[in-house]
């Protein structure tokens, strides 16, 4: 990475412990990413990301606010980034996926908690992300109990705005994150100082509409039989999505897929052919997690889909692109977000249905469902969908586990186990 | 021919020699290097039959030091490894509970011995035989008296199912005088209540099989039978079930 130094104390990061920080990523990539054959050329670009992580992108957003941009920093699939964009401002994703970050959480948060929100908040308050320091506004929402109270800890560090996330699917709560989101409007105008009109809203709402077709011309690369990509390499693309350039991200996605198609038509596969493949579905998997998909990827299996925020939930189903009115917009943007079929819902039939839909259409072997601990929503969710999965006759295996790696042997064997179970139904069913 | 399967576990290392039926077994402590337990018992299975490397049709190895067993033909986990052994030894097992050394697990068989459902526990020892170990310790009594102590003793409440929770627990209930019968017997109790909830994450069907080091108390055996209310069929090979499967995998294996 190029000297960042003047740019990172601009930001006010705490220059010593990010240093902690930028010595063990690269190491911690290598072993992970690094380490895989036969990669597509294509994933040059995301490694460049990564190796730049804290760097180049981060001298964009800060030349972009030299300009008077605004960058509002959001922590989940429901914050509309058409209307930050249709503004002149830019979304970028914040969660935290590392281990790093939590002791710095866990000085405000009790220790019980969501390894997600304990990062997160860890990031902020121990002044270690310049992402954050790059925000201008963060944008919270109300998907757990754990991100509602956080996020009044955290606005005592740095302004943010709260959506409020109905909790049920009833026409009146569609109607109601309508409302929502013009608020959020609102709140984004006033920041930003320029006016969100229907003519730039449809412009960005076909804008972030290339961006999900994109991801699922990625994922239709995860379909076949001989798989062009591995489950880990896709994770990370779906991951930088959330931050990256909308523009640039677009174009390098779909040169990657250009690569993968080509792959595809010459059968070249990055795993052997009896791998079993597996669906992921569970909670979301903040940059840089990468333990379920490395584990299981090193455990003789391939992860072909993930039905998680950062994966399915992101981009599948569009906003309609045909009105030309903004109270119509913010319909089809109430509709296409109350859409998404999270676990803090209840009822939730929705994902099950996603689950088994995605379980055929990427012709899985078995589903890993994995959460993170004291994740209620998605653990209680666990029974729902195992009932449902064995009335199916889908595998599937809950595996709960946080960021830190000293569950990984135990992890391992309970993998391997499984895809010795599933390998000996390919067998059966010969 | 022969075929070998190694379980090397975190406390006990077995092997098993296998020829369609079990022609012996050997069991040696793991003790820091599991590579070189695994090896010892490889070489001991041969020296006691007279057979050398060249009557071995293969070998399998399973437990947590599959992985080091380089001598090995291939590695194949434990779970697996189990299934196979306890229907071998009873084609009517549908359920397994396994209990070793630092983890327990419960095996659902369908009626050809393949597996459909599994759960293990977590990186938390609590019901395993590590737990067993560290709080009798507190006591000051061994594994294999645990039988003869806990016999006609009514049980003490021990509530913590966490490891070292428990140890303090046992702490407190010494101190106020307690006696080591009933501390043992609640030591037990805890185990039972534990592997029932872990039982209980799968559909319970009969027959249950009880394997693996713990297996071997009877008394625990007693308890977990009143508990569920069913019967229970434990080996007097318990301990080498998961070597057995191996040998028994590498057996069948073409």
């Amino acid at each position: 990475m190029a000297d960042y130094k003047e740019l990172w104390k601009s930001l006010d990061i705490d220059l010593e412990k990010h240093d902690e920080l930028c010595e063990v990523l690269p190491e911690f990539y290598g072993d992970i990413y690094m380490t895989q054959k036969n990669r597509p050329e294509g994933m040059n670009y995301y490694n460049f990301v990564v190796s730049e992580i804290h760097g180049f992108r981060i001298k964009e957003l800060n030349e972009f606010r030299g300009k008077g941009g605004k960058v509002f920093g959001g922590f989940c699939v429901f914050v509309p980034d058409e209307v930050t964009l249709a503004a002149g401002g830019v979304g970028i994703g914040l969660c935290g996926g590392s281990d790093f970050w939590v002791p710095d959480g866990e000085k405000v948060l009790p220790r019980n908690m969501c390894p997600l929100i304990k990062a997160s908040v860890g990031a902020k308050i121990g002044g270690t992300c310049p992402y954050f320091q790059s925000a201008d506004m963060l944008v919270g929402e109300t998907t757990c109990d754990g991100k509602k109270k956080a996020w009044e800890i955290l606005g005592e560090y740095t302004p943010i705005h709260v959506m409020d996330l109905p909790q049920m699917k009833r026409e009146k709560d569609i109607e109601n994150f309508k409302d929502e989101i013009n608020i959020f409007r609102e709140k984004v105008e006033s920041i930003t100082g320029n006016k969100v009109t229907a003519e730039n809203l449809k412009e960005n709402i076909k804008l972030v509409n290339k961006k999900r077709k994109v991801l699922q011309r990625l994922y239709n690369a995860r379909k076949v039989q001989n798989l062009p990509i591995s489950g880990k390499d896709a994770l990370l693309i779906s991951q930088i999505a959330f931050y990256d350039d909308i523009e640039r991200f677009i174009e390098k996605t779909n040169e990657l897929c250009d690569e993968l198609e080509a792959r595809i038509e010459k059968n070249i596969s990055v795993f052997d052919e009896d791998t079993p493949r597996i669906l992921i579905t569970g909670t979301p998997m903040a940059i840089p997690n990468w333990k379920m998909h490395h584990l299981i990827e090193t455990s003789g299996g391939a992860v072909v889909c993930e039905e998680t925020c950062t994966g399915t939930k992101y981009f599948e189903r569009f906003v309609d692109e045909d009105n030309d009115d903004l109270d119509s917009q913010l319909k089809a943007l109430s509709e296409r977000y109350m859409g998404i079929n999270c676990a803090c819902f209840s009822p939730n039939e929705g994902r099950i249905k996603d689950i088994i839909r995605l379980y055929k259409e990427y012709n899985a072997d078995g589903v890993v469902y994995n959460s993170l601990p004291f994740c209620h929503t998605y653990a209680v969710e666990y029974k729902k969908v195992k009932d449902a999965l064995d009335k199916e006759g889908i595998p599937v295996m809950m595996i709960e586990s946080d960021y830190s790696m000293q569950d990984a042997g135990q992890i391992k064997t309970r993998l391997e186990a499984f895809f010795e179970m599933l390998n000996m139904n390919k067998e059966l069913a010969l | 021919m022969y075929s070998i399967g190694i379980d090397t576990g975190s406390v006990a290392t077995k092997g098993v020699l296998f020829d369609g039926n079990i022609v012996d077994n050997v069991i040696l402590p793991t003790g820091w290097s599991p590579k070189n337990a695994s090896k010892e018992v490889f070489n001991k299975l041969l020296e006691r039959n007279n057979i050398s490397e060249v009557d071995i049709k293969r070998i399998i190895g399973t437990g947590y030091g599959r992985i080091s067993m380089d001598f090995a033909d291939k590695a194949i986990t434990e779970i697996t490894c189990h299934a196979k052994g306890a229907y071998y030894l009873n084609s009517n097992i549908r359920t397994i509970l396994d209990i070793g050394g630092q983890d327990s697990k419960v095996i659902s068989l369908d009626e050809k011995g393949n597996i459909i459902d599994f759960v293990m526990n977590d990186k938390c020892a609590a019901g395993t035989g590590k737990f067993l170990e560290v709080t009798l310790n507190n006591l000051g009594i061994d594994v294999n008296e645990i039988d003869d102590l806990v016999k006609d003793n009514k049980p003490m409440d021990i509530s913590s199912m966490c490891t070292v929770f428990a140890e303090s627990e046992i702490v407190s209930l010494l101190a106020k005088g307690g006696n080591k019968g009933e501390i043992a017997s609640g030591i037990l109790y805890s185990i039972a209540k534990k592997s029932s909830s872990l039982l209980n994450r799968v559909s319970i069907r009969e027959k249950i099989a009880f394997t693996g080091g713990v297996a071997k108390s009877k008394e625990l055996k007693r308890i977990l039978k009143d508990k569920l209310n069913k019967d229970i069929f434990t080996s007097d090979n318990t301990q080498i079930i998961g070597a057995l499967g191996a040998a028994v995998i590498g057996w069948n294996l073409k």
